[in-house]
């Protein structure tokens, strides 16, 4: 496996960018320039190690790869961006060497532009849409947008360079956020520029929902996120931690005790599904939710500090083929595993994880066994873990939404010895705010029901994010975010 | 922050605070417990039951026992200090409603928890019998508490110092065995105790309660370390409890699943009592380096 140093690629894009530099250049020499690699880690070290991996464009190779970007009059990238974010303008502005520029363009539509370049899935969304992908009839040499993007927020924070948005007048009027993950962040940073007051309301002891519990720090440092808050909190937008709103206070309470105009609910999919199999309560079994927020969200992993232990285990076996199960198997191989399966039911080419983390995962070092789901685990006297049974399948027709199902093959059973096992199926909604919102209208798997400017059922409510989509990615969350803070604030405003 | 207003030393293990926690105080039900971290960087999540509460005041009662290295770094703590992060109320309150009699069971400190619990099976109406087990007599707490609140107060030890030598089962069996039977049964305390509690009730078809203790890390269902079999399915003692039917819980798996850490616990617990120790002595350099460890 070639794995090319952050020095090389830095020198490559520098010799090729005292070529093109300051050239008028055309359509065809433009889609000749060669796409840029993002510099990442060496695999065998970073994976024993929770920095970041992926290391971010150096100068010379941002220039390079905005170079590449046509600039599109009719601009297809934008329609795949679930924010709208204005490609082709902010690459131009890279493309005159004007970050700053670059970076304020980005925020006009998306406030966590450092989180999203690290975190979207952009080959699903703007590179899908790219000419140049589709020109070179390859869309992996889309333009990288995402690494572009990364690159202009991570200048703007580096050399302190953030502009704090204008505020509105004060209007008197207070809207709750209930959740400060992606959709929450969104919408409060949206509602307050209006000049609305707002406070964020949030379970945890930390802010930035999945981004600080789930997302481990080898993909998105938590210095970023932090950040990021902080942003908010210069804004002016409050924030009340181990607040669990249901709980601590109902909904009707925040409307009627507290006197809020508006809340925004935006508590995520945070309720992990289980294989429903025999030994999957032994000790050494964990939804992936259980095992990241341990490493994640308490530290578990720093263990000479952290008070929340962490389960020994050598031999980890990782159930499901997402991001999550991807962030638990690489996690699993820094928490010191010697080995880790990762066990998917149909194969590589159906993995609904990003091909970057399934890539970084197979460099470090993780064991993909495809065609395989587990019938059941077993453990020893002690109520351990001692192994798993997996059954093989064989890939059928394609199902409802496309994909080719998986067919069990009886009598294939076969058992491999490990110490723990994490499920990493997905979430459902936490059935919480239902239970404790009188007249909230939610679905029959949990989400919150909402009409086109995410109104919920009752007045005064709006809802958005993975509570309504199910479990989906940070940036439609974000989108979600945006329709209803827009909503809000023409409510607030007596429109 | 939450600032502590009064500190109790029950046993030479077991300890009350008294802690500001206005919305907690103003919302939280009976059979109600919350999640306390005093280190928001590094420390741990750990349940607690909530003991008692007054409203207008904006208080709520904690009882622990030093267990590990959490609980020991809390009983250090002083009225005036503050503890960072207080989360709740969480689960399920206990479902009160007039029923007749209701036999209250507490074992260790477990006795604290059920105190709300006896107030509020009294206040509905019903004849209340409580039951406290403890090891020995200097581990019987909640008692004067519990006889204002109660019909009726039957104290067991395990070593006779106190009260009634024996186990909580033993009173629980007689009063199985009148007639009127009794007509529902909560129990809190150590899982084997809730298991054989449980035992007790079940030839008689008494309806029982045990409120389940298990290791939690999030408490507001998003995680599922604490999950328990209740009736063969799967449940989360945090959202779905903490209370369940104790003849449907699985006792053994959920006995099982507590000693998941108990090597990490043991070395704590180990390391934490030496630390105490040297604080009683005022042996602060011997703290401070304990801590920094």
């Amino acid at each position: 496996m070639s794995h090319k140093t952050e020095s090389e690629l830095k020198e490559e894009a520098e010799a090729l960018w005292a070529d093109l530099k300051g050239k008028d250049l055309t359509v065809k020499e433009r889609l000749a320039i060669p796409p840029q690699e993002m510099p990442a880690r060496d695999p065998l070290k970073r994976a024993r190690e929770m920095g970041e991996v992926a290391l971010g464009y150096s100068e010379a190779q941002t220039q390079v790869e905005a170079a590449r970007c046509l600039g599109c009059k009719n601009r297809p990238c934008v329609a795949g961006c679930p924010v709208s974010v204005p490609i082709p303008e902010f690459i131009a502005c890279i493309q005159k060497g004007d970050y700053k520029q670059a970076i304020d363009t980005i925020k006009t539509t998306n406030l966590l532009p450092a989180i999203c370049g690290r975190v979207c899935p952009q080959e699903k969304q703007c590179q899908s849409q790219c000419t140049v992908g589709k020109s070179l009839k390859d869309m992996e040499k889309a333009v990288a947008i995402g690494r572009l993007e990364r690159y202009v927020a991570d200048w703007e924070r580096e050399h302190n360079k953030i502009t704090q948005p204008e505020i509105a007048p004060a209007t008197g009027k207070k809207v709750a956020v209930i959740g400060s993950g992606p959709a929450g962040l969104t919408v409060a940073a949206d509602v307050r520029r209006n000049g609305h007051e707002v406070t964020v309301f949030e379970a945890f002891h930390k802010t930035g929902g999945v981004m600080v519990y789930g997302i481990p720090e080898f993909r998105l440092p938590k210095a970023i996120v932090a950040k990021e808050v902080d942003n908010l909190k210069k804004m002016g937008v409050s924030f009340r931690t181990n607040f669990l709103v249901g709980r601590t206070e109902t909904i009707e309470e925040l409307l009627d005790r507290e006197n809020f105009d508006a809340v925004f609910i935006g508590t995520g999919a945070g309720l992990p599904k289980f294989l429903n199999i025999e030994g999957e309560n032994l000790i050494g079994v964990f939804s992936a939710n259980e095992y990241l927020t341990r490493a994640n969200l308490m530290k578990a992993y720093d263990t000479e500090r952290a008070a929340t232990p962490l389960y020994p285990a050598k031999t980890v076996a990782v159930v499901g083929g997402g991001n999550v199960a991807m962030d638990a198997a690489r996690m699993a191989l820094r928490l010191g595993a010697e080995k880790v399966y990762c066990i998917y039911r149909r194969t590589r080419a159906e993995m609904p994880a990003r091909r970057e983390e399934v890539v970084h995962a197979e460099e470090e070092g993780v064991d993909f066994l495809y065609l395989r789901n587990p019938t059941r685990v077993l453990g020893g006297e002690d109520g351990k873990v001692t192994a798993i049974e997996l059954l093989e399948y064989e890939l059928g027709e394609p199902d409802a939404s496309g994909r080719r199902s998986p067919v069990e093959k009886p009598g294939t059973e076969y058992q491999i010895p490990v110490d723990a096992v994490i499920v990493a199926l997905g979430n459902e909604s936490n059935p919480l705010m239902a239970a404790t919102t009188a007249g909230l209208e939610v679905t029959k798997r949990g989400n919150i029901v909402v009409d086109e400017n995410q109104k919920t059922s009752l007045k005064k409510v709006w809802a958005g994010g993975d509570i309504v989509l199910g479990a989906a990615t940070v940036i439609l969350a974000m989108g979600e975010g945006r329709i209803a803070a827009a909503n809000i604030n023409r409510f607030l405003a007596g429109e | 922050m939450h600032t502590i207003l009064e500190k109790k030393q029950f046993s030479e293990e077991v300890f009350y605070m008294k802690v500001t926690a206005p919305e907690i105080a103003r919302n939280r039900k009976a059979g109600q417990f919350v999640l306390v971290q005093i280190d928001i960087d590094y420390g741990e999540r750990i349940p607690l039951t909530i003991a008692d509460a007054n409203a207008e005041e904006g208080w709520i009662a904690l009882v622990f026992q030093t267990v590990g290295a959490t609980t020991h770094k809390l009983a250090l703590k002083n009225p005036g200090d503050t503890i960072e992060a207080i989360l709740g109320p969480l689960g399920k309150p206990t479902h009160i409603s007039k029923v007749g009699t209701v036999v209250c069971v507490g074992g260790g400190i477990g006795v604290a928890p059920l105190y709300p619990i006896v107030q509020a099976y009294k206040q509905a109406g019903n004849r209340v019998i409580v039951i406290i087990g403890a090891r020995t007599k200097d581990l019987v707490i909640f008692e004067d508490e519990m006889k204002a609140a109660a019909d009726e107060v039957i104290v067991m030890t395990d070593d006779g110092s106190y009260g009634r030598k024996g186990l909580v089962t033993e009173p629980l069996k007689e009063e199985c065995e009148k007639t009127p039977k009794p007509d529902e049964v909560v129990v809190i305390g150590p899982p084997v105790m809730m298991k054989f509690c449980a035992a007790t009730t079940k030839p008689y078809g008494i309806h029982t309660l045990a409120s389940l203790n298990t290791i939690m890390i999030d408490g507001t269902g998003m995680c599922g370390g604490c999950r328990v079999t209740i009736g063969g399915k799967t449940k989360f003692v945090c959202v779905d409890g903490p209370e369940f039917d104790a003849h449907q819980v699985d006792f053994d798996n959920m006995i099982m699943r507590m000693k998941a850490y108990k090597d990490r616990e043991d070395m704590e617990h180990h390391k934490c009592h030496v630390l105490m120790q040297a604080e009683k002595l005022g042996d602060k350099d011997a703290t401070s380096a304990g801590a920094g460890k």
